[in-house]
């Protein structure tokens, strides 16, 4: 049996945004039934071009229904700038982790949220660029490649347990060798690049910032912060103490707590209070 | 909450008499049935008894059985024993629908020097029997093929398949893991050479198999040391399991009429009413030549992982062949090579009955399954609600 983390099995048991969006502004559908797991994903933009909806239709197993279910909780609100930098990763640290051989239900989530970006910019996916090497499951060189390089994988079930690529025939295993060593040789002579942020990662590293740098401030005023949640760029943080009754609490924010993180966990972010 | 156990083609609960008759030997009675004195004396008495209600089950003579450690142990030391008594041989038949304990050792094989012919089925699950004979040849050295098939249930003609290699002067192997205290077999009455028991497929415990050898089959042993089992099969006797094996055996006997009456019927009945109230289902392999206690169905386009945690949710153990439970990233060998569409053989799941399920065990799950299949349908992209269409292939 698989070891699921209980988000898994409760976004499994009771998946959110079920369907299909009326009048879609995007849509994608990836895999198929052949495969083994299939998304079909629609959203739709608001006035502000914000995602104000977006559902989805799964078939698959209990994680590539869990993915599903929370790739939609996690883009609604967000711009389309926004919700492009979400990964693989991030999918699967908002479900607290997926085993190894289901990482691909993550992967399989990015590409629909991708594809579905594109339809609605009227650009032609990446993902049906490139040459097929797996023809079991019809993965590209591309798809594998992108695989490597932004999971830092190593070896050939690395990537069959990421894009399923391998995992059929095996005839494709020598190909898939000689894409991680040309991948991983690039790496090599190129400094990585700064990788994104996960949610997890923000809200550890926020959390930290206020316990060195913010709250002993506070505190000598009598007042205190707590982090409320993080949405994309959006810090939500209610105010404590005095600080929930200062009339300057708003500058504090603004000027001191906003500043603190921007400086020393990613500069887009943006402080918001929240009622407590 | 209560377990409601329709795996037993995984694994089977001890039966209470099989605890009760192996207990004494793994406290008190701990001695070694090789030795001189009377305290492991006494060991070896229950063990030659066991030896006999083993026979008893499968129309051989005592000495006919060989105790091993499982099911994959007798198939492999079956197999080998076969190649390395007939060096000249170099041929093995056996089909695409074996247990990996003979597939994955035929494939092993094969990248070894010998040749394997890995016989197809239809979509009912059988071998063309023309086509099997037109496979062996002079080289040929050993014939392997599964009794009863652990997914569908399906029963090969095993006995008319010896019949032909022993004309032909081809041993015959067969993987009778799942057929053994299912469906009478008498090994006085057919060509079998070599055929493979394990316990814990018949309400015994883990760990302990039989690999049966008719008399005058030339053999050679898979694991050598003492003289355990006239020299066949080296190692200290699993005493304990062999008592426990031995008592199985015998009730196994006993309840044979219950499997083909009651159990049968309990199986008939869930099929029958899950095809009934679930649209777009279907029953893999053939409905007739079955084991009375196996059913595979498949529920199209909804995926088999799924199903099987949404039924642990209310306690009914199931598997299924998907490809997230296979343990790979394909469906079930035995579905592909039974030609099931990628749309049924990822919703297929097998139910797998014992003696000891009830009819309310059974109506429950009549109860609880159609909405789960529902519940995934409307998840499902490929599924159209209401007019029930597929609107994708």
């Amino acid at each position: 049996m698989w070891e699921y983390t209980d988000k898994v099995r409760e976004h499994f048991l009771n998946p959110r945004n079920v369907g299909e969006v009326e009048d879609p502004d995007g849509v994608a559908e990836v895999g198929s039934i052949a495969c083994g797991d299939a998304l079909k994903l629609t959203f739709k933009l608001d006035e502000n071009k914000r995602i104000k909806e977006a559902m989805f239709k799964t078939f698959g197993c209990a994680s590539a229904i869990a993915t599903a279910s929370a790739l939609t909780e996690m883009i609604k609100g967000l711009t389309l700038e926004e919700a492009e930098k979400i990964t693989n990763q991030h999918i699967a640290e908002y479900l607290g982790g997926l085993p190894q051989e289901k990482m691909h239900c993550s992967v399989m989530g990015r590409e629909a949220l991708e594809k579905a970006i594109d339809h609605y910019r009227g650009r032609p996916s990446k993902a049906e660029e490139g040459e097929v090497v797996c023809h079991c499951f019809g993965i590209t060189d591309k798809e594998i490649e992108r695989a490597v390089l932004e999971n830092n994988l190593a070896t050939v079930e690395d990537v069959t347990n990421y894009t399923k690529a391998g995992g059929g025939c095996a005839s494709c295993h020598e190909a898939i060798e000689e894409l991680i060593r040309k991948v991983r040789g690039r790496m090599e002579s190129q400094p990585p690049p700064r990788p994104a942020l996960s949610n997890i990662k923000k809200i550890r590293m926020i959390e930290e910032t206020i316990d060195r740098e913010i709250r002993p401030s506070l505190k000598l005023d009598g007042g205190d912060i707590e982090l409320v949640d993080v949405i994309g760029n959006r810090v939500l943080v209610a105010t404590r103490g005095m600080c929930a009754s200062c009339q300057a609490a708003d500058r504090t924010l603004k000027l001191f707590v906003e500043t603190k993180l921007r400086e020393l966990v990613w500069p887009d972010l943006v402080v918001e209070e929240v009622a407590s | 909450m209560k377990t409601v156990y329709l795996d037993n083609n995984a694994t089977t609960q001890l039966a209470p008499e099989v605890i009760e008759a192996m207990m004494p030997y793994l406290s008190d009675f701990f001695g070694n049935p090789s030795s001189m004195h009377s305290f492991g004396g006494q060991v070896a008495a229950k063990v030659r008894e066991a030896r006999e209600q083993c026979a008893a089950l499968i129309g051989c003579s005592p000495d006919e059985i060989i105790f091993t450690s499982c099911g994959t142990e007798s198939d492999n030391a079956a197999i080998r024993s076969a190649l390395t008594v007939q060096p000249e041989k170099r041929h093995i038949v056996t089909s695409r629908v074996e247990h990996p304990a003979v597939r994955a050792l035929c494939a092993d094989l094969a990248t070894r020097g010998y040749r394997v012919t890995e016989l197809p089925v239809d979509a009912s699950g059988h071998l063309d029997m023309d086509q099997y004979r037109e496979s062996l040849t002079p080289d040929t050295a050993v014939v392997s093929l599964m009794w009863a098939n652990n997914e569908t249930g399906v029963i090969f003609p095993v006995e008319k398949a010896a019949e032909l290699a022993r004309e032909r002067g081809i041993l015959f192997h067969t993987d009778a893991v799942q057929a053994v205290g299912k469906i009478p077999i008498d090994l006085r009455a057919n060509a079998i050479d070599m055929l493979s028991i394990s316990g814990h497929k018949l309400h015994a415990p883990k760990g302990i198999g039989i690999l049966y050898v008719r008399k005058g089959t030339r053999f050679s042993p898979f694991l050598i040391g003492g003289h355990q089992e006239k020299g066949r099969r080296g190692g200290t006797e699993n005493t304990p399991g062999i008592i426990a094996l031995g008592k199985a055996c015998e009730l196994a006997a006993q309840h044979m009429e219950d499997e083909n009456t009651r159990v049968k019927q309990l199986r008939d009945h869930l099929e029958s009413e899950l095809l009934r109230l679930i649209p777009n289902s279907r029953v893999n392999g053939d409905a007739v030549a079955r084991l009375p206690n196996t059913s595979n169905i498949s529920f199209e386009f909804v995926e088999g992982e799924s199903i099987l945690l949404m039924l642990n949710e209310y306690g009914i153990c199931a598997s299924s062949g998907s490809a997230c439970t296979s343990g790979s990233l394909q469906p079930s060998h035995v579905l592909r090579a039974m030609g099931v569409p990628f749309t049924m053989a990822h919703g297929s799941i097998r139910f797998s009955l014992s003696i000891y399920n009830t009819r309310e065990e059974i109506d429950f799950v009549i109860e609880k399954l159609p909405p789960i299949i529902e519940t995934l349908r409307r998840l499902s992209p490929y599924w159209t609600a209401g007019d029930q269409v597929c609107t994708a292939q």
